[in-house]
């Protein structure tokens, strides 16, 4: 298990250099001058004051120096400065992550929620015409875009009826339509997969042996079908955690909240660099730790995962099967 | 005071509808079990005898019916109940054992869950009472141990020890009739034995009704009361095992009897001729290369043993400790060319690993293995890749051996292309010939594996196994997973087989009674050893070991 850990655990570093690397040489290999953009667009500025700030934030040192210094800082959490405000980058995401993270940590939630919700009830339905309604959800959740879905919910419960407030901001209620929003398309692509995995699951034999017992359709999906199918849902829900970052930005755009999304997009469209790559390097950080506990999960849910692990000189190796079909290549 | 009509059915017919057309799965079948009475019907697959099991349990799959006759449970009509009825049937008062140990298990909860939730669903026992009541259930069901058993996942239970799991959660809430749906053909013999032994017990004691689903006559003669033989969906034949046995009607009966191994007295005749030459005949483009083969092999070949082991051990380390396991403890033996030698011994025994060993999949730890007597214990890389041309396996479970995407041609022949022999026509018709063979129709080569029955798919797998020509064939387990008429059919072939190509077989089963209809000499493994050793009639007649013994015992049928 240590040894399993210890695996992952340097693949996750060599993914978070690797993003590092990548949005470095992406952002820095564009055709923007911070430093020009530092100083902003007003007349009365030198070409001298520029080349004074460019020397001041390291511009002018050569490439392999700036991406080492600017790795080393990295690692010890300093992501440099904001070319706008000139706040510490680590600063301006860690104020700005709070908000973000309920959001799209609720969002997830709702879909997990919504999504297992659908599966169950469209497998353990004795009614054929609800089933099918249910399985058609999820293609209809997946093609709607957000930023619709978000303002078609403000349209109704806040400017209509005023159920809930239209700015996202101030408590539960303000984070209810924008969770919702969120929740949308986790919700149709969980559903999907685990209705799908949920019936496969439903024609093997340990669920007659389950029925067999007395047990009800309910019980027969929730006790036992649902933690054997819920792997694939698990990758799933892990590669999801990607788009939220995404859909956070929409929603914090359409509901007006604070949070990384709006950082994000300030960030893009000002060409302020060192923000954007700090939010490519969370982003990073959340994809790896999530599946990192995704795989986790794995053993927690699969006992036999676990065993084989234990005992790497059992199970049928791939040789066995090279041999029929020999020597290929 | 016992019920002689505890379980009616009359006139049963079950349909299933596919999307072409609806196949009458059962066809006006009647019978009854007693209180207390062991009823057995006997079939082959698609013989309608699970549907007719999963009808009483009112567990048929969503495409299939009740649509005609009467399922009477206590004198109470099952037809039209509901599922709502069915549930609170199911358990209490009708109660399952199912086919595969392998998968009728949760396999991501403790054993003891899945016990301790039938106590709970059939009365209203809490949570702790149910546990402890389930750890006196499976040590009823004979589960050694249970306490440690209990907290383990099925994956880490022996097959043997998986269906004694579901004799518990059968009996769990003292049901009035048990189905037992093949409850142990995924099992070795001597644990049938076993298993069987104890399903009997409990089924005495306890005045319950059973009603025992099997494809092997032998097992059904042994253990019932009475005897039904159904064949496409209709009962055929009915009687005492005696009646059955002795003075069979039908025709089909008759068939059963002569298929079962265990029931043949004597085993069938079988000629063997040296005709064909192992290798391929000269100017065939399939035929091994001269210069491919060692310059040792041609003097040798004439009339050498074909494979030569001596004193192979294989040590494993075991798991979650710092020692080792000897899975072959010291095994030598020799195979005549032409011959068939039997490997015999029960799950764990060192079979397979044995083959493995041979087949050069995995290294000794010790001992020699010798192909046409040459040393090839230590072959590497290329040389061990052209072994492959004079040794092939036949794997034990057709379904899964398979590439399920291609077609049959495209299998048979991808040896051939591996090995990059022969143009694309001439592997076509190679592959014809393979199919005629082993007396499959030519059709057969544009179908895919999923629409071929399983004794087809064994067909299949021994064409292909037979395409590059090799001198010695390891037949691992190849008929377990097969009925018993199919078996005697693939038996028969691969008796055919040798005789017309001169081929040799390591034949490698749990079940002495399958072992002596082909080989005509006998090994028997038990715990890595090989505990006797010698022609096959010699064992039958006067077996010397312990554990020889306890096989041909096991086999069913031989009382």
């Amino acid at each position: 298990m240590a040894r399993f850990l210890a695996g992952r655990v340097l693949q996750g570093v060599f993914v978070l250099w690797a993003a590092y690397t990548l949005s470095f040489t992406v952002l820095y290999a564009l055709p923007s001058d911070p430093a020009a953009i530092a100083a902003g667009t007003t007349s009365g500025v030198t070409e001298e004051q520029v080349d004074q700030l460019r020397h001041e934030m390291g511009l002018d040192r050569p490439l392999t120096e700036r991406y080492l210094t600017g790795l080393g800082g990295a690692l010890h959490g300093d992501l440099g400065r904001s070319v706008q405000s000139g706040e510490p980058v680590r600063s301006l995401i860690g104020d700005a992550l709070p908000p973000t993270l309920a959001v799209a940590g609720a969002g997830l939630a709702l879909g997990a929620l919504l999504g297992t919700g659908l599966a169950v009830l469209a497998n353990a339905t004795g009614s054929r015409r609800l089933r099918r309604t249910l399985l058609g959800l999820p293609p209809l959740g997946v093609a709607i875009p957000p930023f619709v879905v978000g303002l078609l919910l403000l349209q109704w419960l806040s400017f209509t009826w005023n159920v809930f407030p239209a700015i996202g901001e101030g408590g539960w209620r303000g984070l209810v339509l924008p969770a919702a929003t969120i929740a949308v398309q986790p919700a149709a692509l969980i559903g999907q997969v685990l209705a799908r995995s949920m019936a496969d699951e439903l024609g093997k034999d340990y669920v007659d042996v389950a029925r067999a017992k007395g047990a009800g359709p309910l019980r027969v999906n929730v006790r036992h079908v649902l933690r054997n199918a819920a792997l694939p849902t698990l990758t799933i829900a892990g590669l999801l955690v990607g788009g939220l970052l995404t859909g956070a930005i929409v929603v914090e755009v359409v509901f007006s909240r604070n949070g990384l999304g709006q950082i994000t997009q300030g960030a893009v469209s000002a060409e302020d660099l060192p923000v954007v790559q700090g939010v490519v390097l969370l982003g990073a950080l959340v994809f790896v730790t999530v599946n990192l506990a995704v795989d986790l999960l794995y053993q927690v849910l699969d006992p036999r995962l676990a065993a084989a692990r234990r005992a790497p000189g059992r199970g049928p190796s791939g040789r066995l099967a090279l041999f029929t079909f020999a020597g290929r290549g | 005071m016992t019920n002689p009509r505890l379980l009616e059915v009359e006139d049963l017919v079950v349909r299933y509808r596919t999307r072409r057309s609806v196949v009458r799965a059962v066809e006006s079948a009647s019978f009854t079990v007693g209180e207390g009475e062991t009823v057995a019907i006997v079939g082959e697959s698609g013989s309608g005898k699970s549907t007719t099991a999963y009808a009483l349990l009112g567990l048929l799959p969503r495409a299939a019916g009740v649509t005609g006759g009467r399922i009477a449970f206590d004198g109470r009509d099952l037809t039209a109940l509901p599922e709502r009825g069915w549930r609170e049937l199911r358990g209490r008062e009708i109660a399952l054992i199912p086919q595969d140990p392998g998968t009728s298990l949760n396999p991501v909860q403790r054993v003891g869950a899945q016990v301790a939730e039938a106590v709970r669903l059939a009365g209203d026992a809490d949570r702790g009472a149910a546990r402890t009541r389930a750890l006196g259930l499976l040590a009823d069901a004979g589960l050694p141990d249970p306490e440690a058993q209990a907290r383990r996942y099925p994956s880490e239970l022996s097959g043997g020890m998986r269906q004694r799991v579901l004799i518990a959660i059968a009996i769990a809430a003292r049901p009035r009739l048990i189905v037992a749906d093949e409850p142990t053909s995924a099992l070795d013999v001597t644990v049938q034995r076993r298993v069987l032994d104890h399903i009997g017990g409990l089924v005495r004691e306890s005045g319950t009704g059973l009603l025992l689903i099997t494809h092997d006559l032998g097992v059904a003669a042994e253990r019932a009361d009475r005897v039904l033989v159904m064949r496409s969906g209709a009962i055929v034949e009915r009687g005492t095992p005696g009646e059955v046995l002795s003075d069979p009607r039908d025709p089909y009966t008759r068939s059963l009897i002569e298929a079962a191994p265990g029931l043949a007295r004597t085993p069938r005749p079988r000629r063997v001729r040296l005709t064909a030459v192992p290798g391929g005949a000269p100017g065939d483009p399939f035929a091994v290369k001269p210069d491919a083969l060692p310059d040792a092999v041609p003097d040798v070949v004439a009339d050498g043993p074909v494979l030569r082991v001596e004193g192979l051990v294989k040590e494993f380390r075991a798991p979650r400790s710092s020692g080792t396991v000897r899975a072959v403890d010291d095994v030598s033996f020799a195979i005549p060319r032409g011959r068939t030698y039997g490997l015999v011994g029960e799950s764990g025994s060192g079979k397979s690993t044995t083959a493995r060993l041979i087949l050069r999949l995995a290294d000794p730890t010790a001992g020699r293995v010798f192909l046409g007597g040459e040393d090839i214990t230590g072959s590497r890389g290329g040389a061990q890749r052209l072994l492959r041309r004079r040794m092939q396996i036949v794997h034990q479970n057709p379904f899964a051996s398979l590439d399920p995407r291609r077609p049959i041609e495209r299998i048979v022949t991808d040896p051939l292309a591996s090995f990059g022999l022969g143009s694309r026509a001439q592997r076509r018709r190679r592959a014809a010939e393979l199919v005629d063979l082993v007396a499959l129709p030519s059709s057969v080569l544009r179908r895919r594996p999923a629409e071929l029955s399983g004794g087809q798919r064994q067909r299949v797998a021994i064409a292909r196994a037979l395409v590059l020509n090799p001198e010695l064939l390891v037949c691992d387990e190849p008929v377990s997973a097969l009925d018993v008429s199919v078996q005697a059919q693939i038996l028969d072939l691969l008796a055919a087989l040798q005789a017309e190509l001169g081929v040799s077989y390591l034949f490698i089963s749990h079940d002495l009674a399958v072992v002596r209809h082909i080989a005509d000499e006998v090994g028997v493994l038990s715990r890595g050893r090989l505990v006797e050793s010698g022609p096959t009639e010699q064992i039958f007649a006067g077996a010397r070991h312990a554990y020889t013994r306890e096989l041909l015992d096991a086999i069913p049928g031989r009382r």
